[in-house]
């Protein structure tokens, strides 16, 4: 059952989505019929501190509810975080990172060192910031890391993903921003480069 | 199956009420609280229910409010946390002594000080002697069944109190999961309508409430308290069997997880149980036998069915996420302790207050220490922290 389980780790800074990303990829793994739990770390969100999301996708019911120690993936929404102990914490060499970064992974690979130093997983490099001010105007890498998310670990189907952001973001923010988002998920899904 | 929607604790809580329409709710916000009735109030505003909606100015105003619409015969609700139960508990008992059965989500949280806005169950355990039914939540689909449920419980013609549902803060209140609803149709009828014995405002029948009693009749009011809670063992247990027959998800006073066969068991309150399930797989996967026995009902407190379900547990942990100051232990402990009539080890585990995390590793090391214990036979009565940052 563990091997079934799949646990996403986000970090970010207050502001850009890292909440909003954990739930909404949690809420497209519910659309496909699967388990699943998205939530924020539990306490104040103060906007550019450091803050935590968490995503859980699973074929059988989760009954988990504490913050994940040891996580499959995880999402850096901002590289200026890396060299934090939290970004590392209890990951090993088959944890997969996705970094969004202007630096390739290898110079990236670097700087992510896992306990005593020892080398960590796969790493998923993207420039989703840049991406996020080409299609949405602004910098809000969320949606784009989902996008090379879904390229580095098939979580969720993108179309799955497409669908639903269309369903979500149509009422709320219009069309111009639903095409916004699927471009820059698109985008990060083709233009994510691997180690 | 229905469709499992995603929602989170406080969506759920959100969700059952606007599926009952209950007649009244009086709105306060507090953190982790206050997104459940904004997601209400926002259904009030757009007409899916026609609940008077009655903004007040404190958590003290918004229990008299309750206090004032039940009393007049109105489906009653507000939600509430931490220091805002607290304030409010001066009208809690008024209204569970008047057998006025509000219903109330609570979302778990520390109480002040120092400030902190993170889940532990400081706060309902305040109100633990208040008369109210307290009904804990394990995840955001338990929130949605036992709101509904809760009003059938407290409106029941021998039970009438008042019924908070513990829901813990931010990791049920802030987690999206999904969940089954049965909608506003089969919740209404499920339900039904309210008809309150007395009310306050009818004038063909006019009674008076809040009177003064003295020595005369006083004491006989709190012991008839007493019997409504008595009465609502029972009743708890009927509806949510009724509610299974609706739903295929039935409810009872506790939930046994592996506990038929189990050397070792957890007992513990909302969300920590089904980390502690998953701990409990992960021990008997190492040869250990443990269980879980999750309590839903804290009151009524069902100790001789608790005492009965872990009478063959050679060593047992009680949680809890609360703490009482003076007695090493936590209130769970000392009520499961009054019942325990010799045999299991017991230890007192108190954990996660302030929202400190709680992990299936923690609770693995518990039961690996329940499994030492059970060896040594070490005798109870043994006062542990969990994570505690000191040593």
């Amino acid at each position: 059952m563990a091997s079934e389980l799949i646990e996403i780790r986000w970090h970010g800074r207050g502001g850009q989505g890292a909440k909003t990303a954990a739930q909404l990829v949690a809420q497209v793994a519910l659309e496909e019929g699967r388990f699943s739990q998205g939530f924020p770390e539990y306490g104040p969100e103060r906007m550019g501190a450091p803050i935590r999301g968490f995503t859980r996708v699973s074929d059988a019911p989760i009954r988990l509810h504490c913050a994940i120690e040891r996580p499959d993936v995880v999402v850096v929404l901002d590289d200026t975080l890396i060299g934090m102990p939290s970004i590392t914490e209890g990951a090993d060499h088959k944890t997969i990172f996705v970094i969004n970064t202007m630096l390739a992974a290898s110079e990236i690979g670097d700087k992510l060192k896992g306990a005593g130093g020892k080398p960590v997983g796969t790493l998923y490099c993207i420039d989703a910031t840049t991406i996020s001010i080409d299609e949405l105007g602004r910098p809000m890498p969320n949606t784009p890391m989902i996008g090379a998310l879904v390229k580095a670990t098939a979580c969720i189907s993108i179309s799955a993903l497409k669908k639903d952001i269309q369903k979500k973001f149509l009422a709320k923010f219009g069309e111009r921003v639903v095409r916004g988002n699927i471009r820059a998920i698109e985008r990060a899904y083709e233009e994510v480069q691997t180690s | 199956m229905n469709k499992r929607v995603p929602l989170t604790g406080n969506d759920a809580g959100a969700e059952a009420l606007k599926d009952v329409n209950p007649d009244v709710a009086a709105v306060f916000p507090i953190t982790p609280q206050t997104e459940l009735m904004h997601q209400f109030a926002s259904y009030v505003h757009d007409g899916v229910v026609d609940t008077e909606l009655i903004l007040v100015e404190s958590e003290h105003s918004a229990q008299s409010a309750c206090f004032g619409a039940a009393s007049a015969g109105a489906r009653t609700v507000t939600a509430t946390s931490s220091q805002g139960l607290l304030l409010m508990a001066e009208i809690c008992a008024i209204t569970a002594a008047t057998r006025l059965p509000v219903v109330m989500p609570v979302v778990n949280r520390a109480i002040s000080a120092p400030v902190n806005i993170g889940c532990d169950h400081s706060d309902s355990m305040f109100l633990r002697d208040a008369g109210w039914i307290q009904l804990y939540c394990e995840n955001s689909q338990e929130v949605y069944d036992t709101v509904v449920q809760a009003f059938r419980i407290g409106e029941h013609k021998d039970v009438l109190l008042p019924v908070m549902v513990c829901l813990d803060g931010f990791i049920i209140s802030h987690t999206m999961e999904g969940v089954e609803l049965i909608g506003p149709e089969a919740a209404r009828q499920f339900v039904g309508e309210y008809d309150a014995a007395f009310r306050l405002l009818d004038t063909a029948k006019p009674i008076t409430v809040g009177p003064l009693h003295l020595t005369d009749y006083y004491f006989e009011c709190k012991r008839q308290v007493v019997e409504a809670m008595a009465t609502a063992r029972r009743v708890i247990v009927e509806v949510g069997k009724e509610y299974g027959r609706l739903t295929g998800r039935e409810y009872a006073l506790f939930e046994p997880y592996r506990l038929d066969d189990a050397e070792v068991a957890i007992i513990a309150l909302g969300s920590t149980c089904g980390t502690a399930k998953v701990a409990a797989d992960r021990a008997r996967e190492k040869g250990l036998r443990a269980g879980v026995l999750k309590l839903r009902s804290f009151r009524p407190f069902p100790g001789e069915e608790i005492a009965e379900a872990l009478r063959h547990v050679g060593a047992v942990a009680v949680l809890d996420r609360s703490i009482s100051y003076g007695l090493p232990g936590g209130p769970l402990f000392h009520e499961v302790r009054s019942f325990a009539n010799g045999g299991a080890v017991l230890v007192s585990y108190v954990y996660g207050l302030g929202g400190r995390d709680i992990t299936p590793s923690d609770l693995q090391c518990v039961f690996a220490e329940l499994a030492a214990r059970r060896q040594s036979g070490e005798s109870d009565g043994v006062f542990r922290y969990i994570g505690l940052r000191e040593s």
